[in-house]
């Protein structure tokens, strides 16, 4: 368990606070804890029920139903290609194998089901910034310079 | 000099920012603007100068552009381009031509003209209309939208929400992206239309956190338009990567700060939707239509189509295909003409081997289905549907037994859990459909597989499970070679 949140917890009630006016506030709280933390752990979900007054079982059932939600930070950078039909079509599977050899680890490339630019794959999604029309030395390029 | 270069997510994607700044530097009395895509994707980065289309323009190819020597890239007034003078749009009749959070510019391309004739007409007058111009569902149902609404008018609730399902997680879609990036006011409209007619004072837009682009334009719509449709609000909510959500009861769900599981019908979420209160959930493409309905009148809309299949339907033609990008056009067209007429076959140039419609939960068709005409009901009687007017293209290298694998554990990886022939069907399907490809007990395993499909077909609560035996059950028998 991470103790920085349990010891002082501010940093996460500020976050539920913001959002304490919203119907339904607690997705909108969940994302910004990740994007302040990198993750959503145990004391952070701790400190959430606390401050919501919900169980514990409550934030973690939610927190664990979504794919966008992690329990630990990444430390390395985050590459999304996406893997849907339509990208697949476009040959993805392929190179989605070629790129994690390429990576080597060094990278985390995790799958994503489409970004909506399925007419111009194979698409990559890195931070905010979308790449489509990707190849070898186009998606190579991009690893590279992660 | 006037330069128009799309600021969309799938123009940037190909490099239309790059292109932006190489003409600032290189013609810097230019007036450079950045306007919505035109949904000629196979052209992005698309660039108009002064009246004049040149794509995929890069870079590199800017000052040969400017020069007047890139006759190659040249393919003149766009609107007269076979791919665009063929459609009908109607919900994406400023593609291409407005900027997207210009006020001025939506207003001046007949925005709003739907929301003031609302205004002065009673609730029922607008539901009628809606109804009259047989809008349906353009999120997969096809359920009308009048009827919908309808309901919720009639349910006795002192607040009512207005729920924008914009959850497009289905691969080979992209028109809802396109009008959240491309014409946001038009989607805001709509929802204060039908916060009108159904008494509602609240709207939420729920998108995938995958839209990053659309969020972030969306959100600046809101505040901008904020005082032209008070008192009604809207809030835009992100979602977390959960295919599901696009179903409305999990949507709903989460929305609420719950797990995205699906509810049990009834109730109808028009009677106990959003925290318990009558609730219309439509699609963008549907609350988008609303606002031509409003303006132009339930029959100008209702004039389109074929059958119980009114009004257009923005059609996305997606995956190996030459020509791809958004073509609306009225319901009736055939699959043959979308993808050899109008896509120009596959992008690889190899046959074109099958196109699945209507995202990852719709059927694979092979060309001999291909004098389909684009209606919900001839779709349905194919055993096909339409879904939210995806099609991906695949050429002959495709092997249809690893599609239907990836079909089966794609509701197995997404299945919220409640419904045991969903979460177990799909992950006893991918096991026994990973036995056969790897050559064991084939009769068996696909007996086994079709019986499982029957089971999560008619015993499954939400389309999810439901519908994934569709591209399972279509891909053995069209394409039975494969399974062998």
């Amino acid at each position: 368990m991470e103790q920085d949140i349990v010891s002082d917890p501010s940093g996460v009630i500020a976050i539920v606070q913001r959002h304490a006016h919203r119907e339904g506030p607690l997705l909108p709280i969940l994302h910004d804890v990740q994007t302040e933390f990198g993750c959503v752990d145990e004391s952070a979900i701790r400190a959430i029920a606390l401050a919501l007054n919900l169980s514990r079982a409550e934030v973690h059932g939610v927190v664990s139903f979504y794919h966008d939600f992690r329990k630990q930070p990444e430390p390395r950078p985050v590459l999304k290609l996406c893997r849907a039909e339509a990208c697949q079509a476009r040959g993805s599977e392929p190179l989605a194998e070629w790129a994690e050899a390429k990576a080597g680890g060094r990278i985390a490339i995790e799958p994503v089901y489409c970004l909506g630019l399925c007419s111009v794959g194979p698409n990559a999604l890195i931070g905010g910034e979308v790449h489509a029309r990707l190849d070898q030395p186009a998606l190579g390029a991009l690893i590279e310079a992660l | 000099m006037r330069i128009l270069i799309s600021d969309d997510a799938l123009a940037l994607a190909c490099g239309a920012d790059r292109v932006a700044t190489a003409f600032a530097q290189a013609a810097p009395d230019a007036e450079i603007v950045r306007v919505s895509s035109w949904g000629m994707h196979w052209l992005e980065p698309l660039v108009e100068i002064d009246g004049v289309g040149y794509g995929p323009v890069s870079e590199r190819d800017v000052p040969a552009i400017l020069a007047g020597e890139a006759g190659d890239l040249r393919i003149g007034r766009i609107e007269d381009h076979p791919f665009i003078a063929r459609q009908t749009r109607l919900t994406f009749a400023r593609a291409g031509k407005t900027r997207p959070l210009s006020l001025d510019d939506y207003e001046a391309t007949g925005g709003w003209a739907g929301l003031r004739a609302a205004r002065a007409m009673a609730p029922e007058q607008i539901v009628e209309t809606v109804t009259a111009s047989g809008l349906r569902g353009r999120g997969g149902a096809g359920f009308p939208a009048g009827i919908k609404w309808k309901t919720v008018l009639g349910a006795a609730n002192p607040r009512k929400y207005i729920v924008c399902n914009a959850d497009e997680g289905d691969s080979g879609t992209f028109a809802d992206r396109m009008v959240m990036e491309g014409d946001p006011y038009c989607l805001i409209e709509g929802m204060a239309i039908a916060g009108l007619a159904v008494g509602a004072e609240k709207g939420f837009i729920y998108v995938r956190s995958e839209y990053p682009h659309a969020i972030a334009k969306l959100r600046a719509a809101i505040e901008l338009s904020r005082a032209i449709v008070a008192p009604f609000d809207v809030e835009v909510r992100e979602g977390a990567g959960a295919y599901v959500c696009g179903e409305e009861t999990s949507l709903l769900n989460s929305l609420e700060g719950r797990r995205g599981e699906v509810r049990a019908k009834p109730p109808l979420p028009a009677i106990e939707g959003l925290f318990g209160r009558p609730t219309v959930v439509n699609n963008v493409l549907t609350l988008s239509a609303v606002p031509y309905v409003l303006a132009h009148g339930a029959q100008a809309y209702a004039d389109y189509g074929m059958g119980r299949s009114r009004g257009t339907m923005p059609i996305q033609l997606a995956g190996n295909i030459r020509y791809g990008g958004l073509f609306e056009t009225a319901f009736g067209i055939t699959l043959g003409e979308l993808i050899e007429d109008i896509g120009g076959g596959t992008a690889s140039g190899r046959p074109v081997r099958a196109a699945q419609v209507g995202g990852p939960l719709g059927a694979y068709h092979p060309p001999a289905q291909f004098d389909l005409p684009f209606d919900y009901e001839a779709f349905a009687a194919a055993d096909g549907l339409i879904g939210h007017g995806g099609l991906v293209v695949f050429d002959e290298s495709v092997d249809m037994a690893v599609q239907a694998r990836f079909a089966m554990e794609f509701c197995a990886v997404e299945s919220c859990g409640k419904c045991t022939p969903c979460r177990i069907g799909s992950t006893r399907g991918k096991e026994t459909l990973d036995l056969l490809i790897a050559g064991k007990q084939p009769a068996d395993g696909l007996a086994l597989v079709e019986e499982l499909c029957e089971t999560m077909k008619f015993g499954s609560l939400c389309a999810l499970g439901g519908f994934t035996p569709y591209p399972v059950l279509s891909a053995i028998r069209h394409f039975p070679e494969d399974f062998r």
